[in-house]
């Protein structure tokens, strides 16, 4: 599978989660990422210009997966890039301290590209606001569109995703945990709950 | 690279190396890397400083120091506003705190200084509820160089750890050299200083350096040379008998660096003096990575203003 360069590994990110049911298990997840990648090549109508890029952390192994099922249908490698939104969140004055910045990775020009940002869970659609102002400052592409493995619902701002692997009710005491084998060891969807107050 | 828990940054200001652990100065190294990243894309500005004020206030010339934070404030669309000694209030007769209350009351988040007295940054630090960065406090300390020097042979080397750094030239009067000392020797390289008797204090090993009194000595096996700037300003009250002399025994030319390593990397704080401590040929040669600190300098600017104007756990813990 490509691997975008560069990347740390980094452990799950549960604590003091109570798992509540898995969502989705490794066969379910393959298979779904596999339609993402239909779809995608399908509205693009093909695979000129596209560019797929992850959003830290775990929208970097999805890019990576899609890309690798695109390799196989299409016979075609998809460049790959990685966002830390870091630098453009909307909290950083009310968060301390300061969160790591990690760095971001944009293969070549974007200008004229038609550049699919991928990320695990679409929730509150801050994160993908942050990604998209980061993104025009690498240029200019011909348009972005978003795609996620689950959709959780709760939007703060007015975003949706063009592609989605599986919508998700829940709610805001939950929490959805997406694992992949590169960043934790295990490939599943799990929904867990915080501890009641 | 990374360890384990990462560390997170909880100091209001940067004062000096020497109360920084080991694992702060690697959170700062680190996050630079990400900075270096910014500047390398078509539009080199991030908002993440949007709405930040910082003051650069500067108490001794300096061009390159105040350039770079400028710049570094800048790209992360800080306001900056510039203060500095000549036609300002302190010639009046204003004392530094009184100019630092006045700065305050325009409530600014970080405030850089230079100033020709050590410990100037520390007493501002102490008045001051804004976040302080020490850019050169006389002959005591220069953090921000020592960090981009560490930062700059971390890119070339790979590591700081094992290094023979060689610091040669005006020991007694630099501020950079012992910002660098502190950090290297934290970091595990060891450090060789050389330069002529009079410009080498007393009771400098205590700092956990060797000492050398010739330039073979100081540079044989050298991973890195650091040549030091000699003060012609200072010249009157210095202790070298003529700058050809000095040139003669302590200038780096490529026939003396012969016996360091092969790929032994040339540095200079800037600005340099060619021909008195470094020759042309070696400024401009192969080896010298002197360009590579100036671009670096503003990435490592950037991570520690980043880091200073998050508001620390003390602040919100208010």
């Amino acid at each position: 599978m490509p691997r975008i360069p560069g990347r740390p590994a980094e452990g799950p990110v549960a604590k003091n989660l109570t798992p509540k049911k898995t969502i989705l298990d490794a066969k379910q997840m393959a298979r779904i990422i596999r339609r993402m990648a239909g779809e995608i090549v399908e509205s693009n109508r093909g695979v000129a210009d596209l560019m797929l890029v992850g959003i830290r952390t775990r929208g970097v192994p999805l890019a990576e997966a899609i890309a690798a099922e695109i390799q196989r249908m299409e016979g075609h490698q998809v460049p790959l890039g990685s966002l830390d939104i870091t630098l453009y969140r909307d909290d950083l004055s009310t968060i301390a301290p300061q969160p790591l910045v990690k760095e971001s990775h944009i293969p070549g020009h974007i200008d004229g590209c038609l550049v699919v940002l991928c990320d695990d869970v679409l929730y509150t659609g801050r994160t993908v606001r942050a990604a998209l102002d980061q993104l025009l400052d690498y240029g200019r592409p011909r348009a972005v569109r978003l795609a996620v493995l689950i959709d959780r619902g709760h939007r703060e701002l007015p975003i949706q995703a063009d592609v989605v692997g599986k919508t998700v009710p829940t709610s805001s005491d939950e929490v959805v945990e997406v694992n992949f084998n590169s960043t934790d060891g295990a490939e599943q969807v799990r929904l867990l709950e915080r501890p009641t107050r | 690279m990374a360890p384990e828990t990462p560390v997170r940054w909880n100091r209001k200001d940067l004062l000096g190396i020497a109360e920084l652990s080991p694992a702060e100065i690697e959170l700062i190294l680190d996050t630079a890397e990400s900075f270096r990243e910014v500047g390398e894309r078509p539009i080199k500005k991030v908002p993440t400083l949007r709405g930040k004020t910082v003051i650069n206030l500067f108490f001794e010339s300096s061009t390159r120091t105040r350039s770079s934070f400028e710049i570094a404030e800048k790209r992360l669309t800080a306001d900056n506003l510039n203060f500095s000694v000549s036609g300002s209030a302190l010639e009046k007769g204003e004392s530094l705190v009184d100019t630092a209350l006045n700065l305050q009351a325009m409530a600014p988040d970080l405030i850089v200084i230079r100033h020709p007295y050590p410990g100037a940054p520390h007493m501002l630090a102490r008045r001051l509820k804004a976040g302080v960065i020490n850019a050169g406090d006389g002959a005591h300390e220069h953090p921000t160089q020592a960090l981009l020097d560490a930062y700059t042979i971390r890119r070339h080397k790979g590591r700081l750890a094992g290094l023979k750094v060689a610091i040669i030239g005006d020991i007694e009067h630099s501020r950079v050299v012992r910002s660098n000392i502190h950090l290297l020797t934290k970091m595990g390289a060891r450090v060789t200083v050389a330069g002529p008797r009079t410009l080498m204090p007393a009771g400098i090993e205590k700092m956990g350096v060797e000492v050398a009194y010739t330039l073979a000595d100081a540079i044989r096996g050298a991973d890195v040379i650091m040549m030091l700037r000699i003060q012609l300003e200072r010249q009157g009250r210095m202790s070298i008998p003529s700058v050809k002399e000095y040139f003669q025994l302590f200038g780096l030319n490529t026939q003396r660096l012969a016996g360091a390593k092969e790929d032994v990397i040339i540095m200079h704080p800037g600005p340099m003096n060619r021909g008195v401590e470094i020759a042309s040929e070696v400024a401009d040669g192969p080896f010298s990575v002197i360009l590579d600190q100036v671009a670096n300098g503003v990435a490592v600017r950037m991570a520690v203003l980043y880091l200073l104007a998050g508001g620390a756990e003390h602040e919100t813990a208010a």
